[in-house]
């Protein structure tokens, strides 16, 4: 059995509910418009298709999209030996899915990196605390609106972080720049980041230090 | 002397029972639960792994592993390195086998490009050469140390022994002992050196002896076999389930190694065993790891023997940086070495997922890339990660001596573990 024939029949189980298995690079990709539904999906998954390796559990930040948030399921069978993945979103305001720690107990922590680094919420889940930053860290650090000097912060008697001293840095890259200028790895503020036509302007003269003052 | 087949078999949720008795018997006369806290800094841990303990006398009854202490983003700088730069940033991953982290990063991002088939033989054998080292190497450590927790001292300074060999073989092949950065995407930074290949064979035919000589140590010794057999007994599909991987896997009877199962490099043209336990406990992800090492070392002896000659970058202008004095004296390398060291390689858009037999599990990379040289999102699917959450599962019932010996036949490490 081949990853594709898996996909479609668990596209056959839930009509109207999971988009036309992508391929790409060999690799099936199953869109879930429903978030609410994934852990539905992904029991199912585990019980007549033989998924019993959920691998990971990942988030993506689609700052300036609409719904903002990716989440990307893979699964694996012993089985079978066929790797599947599963996507959702989550849009900003809601900010919130159910959990699937009830499907794979690994998801446990998967889920907490994702509530931890990104924000995102999982109903249900056990015990959803920050797992690689402290308790109280009022930021989610993946998100593509944190900039990558970091942000200060101070949570007495636990820790306190400062934003990275980089001297006229971060020199950064653009994912997916139209132009050289964005694609280059240049000195973009931490609080914009992104806008091409910004990081234009800054490259013909003043470094961040310049420019705050 | 007693056989491993003689030593009693503990069952740990029996001795759960016998040893602290329900508690409306106890009445008043149960105490209360003390709170032990190891680590973050504790020579157990390996790293800087906190677990906090709940205590019934002897017994736990809790435990909360505590992670993050050595996280430093590592996702969040690879999207805004280009694909290159992230290089060096995957050896401080698990930094006891970088050569592999390098060699599955490469992977995974050639996976992206749509590259991975035309890799050129030499570098596909040179890259299994370094993976399998760094299997060896990191195999060495986890049970040196492994022994090392359970009291036996000597085992740890004997495998370090060849771990300072195979350290001097990544010295004279990538320049570095520790951070080695050895892969680019699309080939390697250099070729093997002069006189590499029978550094290489001599250091095979010693470190073959020195795991005789460690088995002879540990595998029927009784204090180790006391501290191992039936402890931390992981079930196949408990194992599963918690997304267990490598020799953890492998230790609860999952005949399951991605070498085997989805075979990238030049996996399929060797030959090679994956072993596999039966009960599952730490004894079991002992002996998996010595038979692992020296499968490896057969692994690196057939790429040594049909090693072949010729290129070990992909002819492509526009992934690998061209040679230096073409770079100095033509035009269009010149362009190609301007363009791939200011933007990087030009993905194309889509989203991958790689994962890689790794010492320690599989490590794998998702990709997600919206086109350009640098990732949209990288997301590390570490395997210590994965392989301490079951901490919380595995370590109520046991006693609290118990929970060094355990945490050693893990063999994770806190730089991936954390990112």
């Amino acid at each position: 059995m081949t990853a594709l024939e898996l996909a479609q029949q668990l596209q056959a189980k839930f009509p109207g509910l999971i988009c036309e298995p992508l391929e790409f690079r060999g690799e099936i990709t199953l869109k879930v418009s429903e978030a609410e539904r994934v852990p539905e999906i992904c029991a199912l998954g585990k019980a007549e298709l033989g998924f019993d390796y959920l691998v990971d559990i990942t988030s993506v930040d689609n700052y300036g999209d609409d719904p903002r948030f990716t989440i990307v399921y893979h699964l694996y069978g012993y089985g079978h030996l066929c790797h599947l993945r599963l996507k959702t979103e989550v849009t900003e305001e809601k900010g919130e899915m159910p959990t699937v720690t009830g499907v794979w107990r690994t998801a446990d922590w998967h889920e907490r990196e994702i509530y931890d680094m990104m924000g995102i919420r999982f109903r249900g889940h056990p015990d959803l605390r920050r797992i690689l930053m402290w308790e109280g860290y009022p930021h989610f650090p993946l998100r593509k609106d944190f900039p990558l000097a970091g942000k200060p912060t101070d949570v007495p008697e636990t820790a306190f972080t400062n934003a990275a001293p980089l001297e006229g840095g971060p020199f950064v890259t653009i994912a997916g720049g139209k132009d050289t200028i964005a694609r280059e790895p240049r000195v973009r503020l931490p609080e914009t980041n992104a806008p091409e036509a910004e990081a234009h302007d800054r490259s013909h003269g003043l470094g961040p230090a310049e420019t705050k003052k | 002397m007693a056989e491993a087949g003689d030593i009693e078999f503990r069952d740990t949720a029996a001795r759960l029972t016998e040893a602290a008795p329900p508690a409306e018997d106890a009445g008043d006369l149960a105490g209360d639960k003390m709170v032990l806290n190891v680590g973050p800094s504790h020579p157990a841990t390996h790293g800087v792994l906190r677990i906090v303990l709940e205590l019934d006398g002897e017994i736990i009854t809790g435990a909360k592993p505590e992670i993050g202490y050595l996280h430093r983003g590592d996702e969040k700088i690879a999207e805004n390195f280009t694909y290159t730069q992230f290089i060096p940033y995957t050896d401080r991953l698990d930094y006891l086998a970088p050569l592999a982290n390098n060699v599955a990063y490469a992977l995974a991002v050639e996976k992206l490009l749509g590259i991975d088939g035309q890799l050129p033989p030499r570098c596909q054998f040179i890259r299994v050469i370094c993976c399998e080292l760094a299997r060896i190497s990191s195999h060495l450590l986890g049970v040196g140390c492994y022994a090392m927790d359970c009291g036996a001292l000597t085992v740890f300074l004997h495998t370090f022994t060849e771990r300072e060999k195979i350290y001097n073989l990544c010295e004279s092949l990538t320049g570095a002992r520790f951070t080695t950065a050895y892969t680019r995407i699309g080939g390697l930074s250099r070729d093997l050196p002069p006189g590499w290949v029978e550094q290489c064979r001599k250091f095979l035919h010693e470190v073959v002896v020195n795991i005789d000589e460690t088995e002879t140590f540990l595998t029927r010794n009784r204090i180790f076999v006391d501290r191992t057999q039936g402890v931390g007994v992981i079930p196949r599909d408990v194992a599963i389930d918690y997304g267990l991987t490598g020799p953890n896997l492998r230790g609860s009877g999952v005949e399951h190694d991605l070498r085997k199962a989805h075979p990238y490099l030049v996996y399929d043209q060797l030959k090679f065993e994956v072993p596999v336990g039966t009960t599952g406990d730490c004894y079991d992800r002992y002996l998996v790891r010595m038979e692992e090492m020296r499968q490896s070392v057969q692994i690196v002896h057939q790429c040594l023997d049909q090693l072949p000659g010729g290129p070990i970058n992909v002819p492509d202008g526009k992934i690998v940086l061209p040679p230096k004095d073409r770079v100095l004296t033509r035009m269009e390398e010149l362009i190609h070495h301007f363009i791939n060291v200011t933007q990087g390689v030009n993905a194309p858009p889509g989203e991958i997922y790689f994962g890689h037999e790794n010492p320690k599990g599989e490590l794998g990379f998702y990709i997600n890339s919206k086109g350009g040289g640098t990732p949209h999102r990288l997301k590390i699917r570490s395997p210590s990660f994965v392989n301490l959450s079951i901490l919380s599962w595995l370590l109520p019932g046991q006693m609290l001596s118990d929970v060094v010996a355990i945490l050693g036949s893990f063999d994770f490490v806190m730089g991936e573990c954390d990112r």
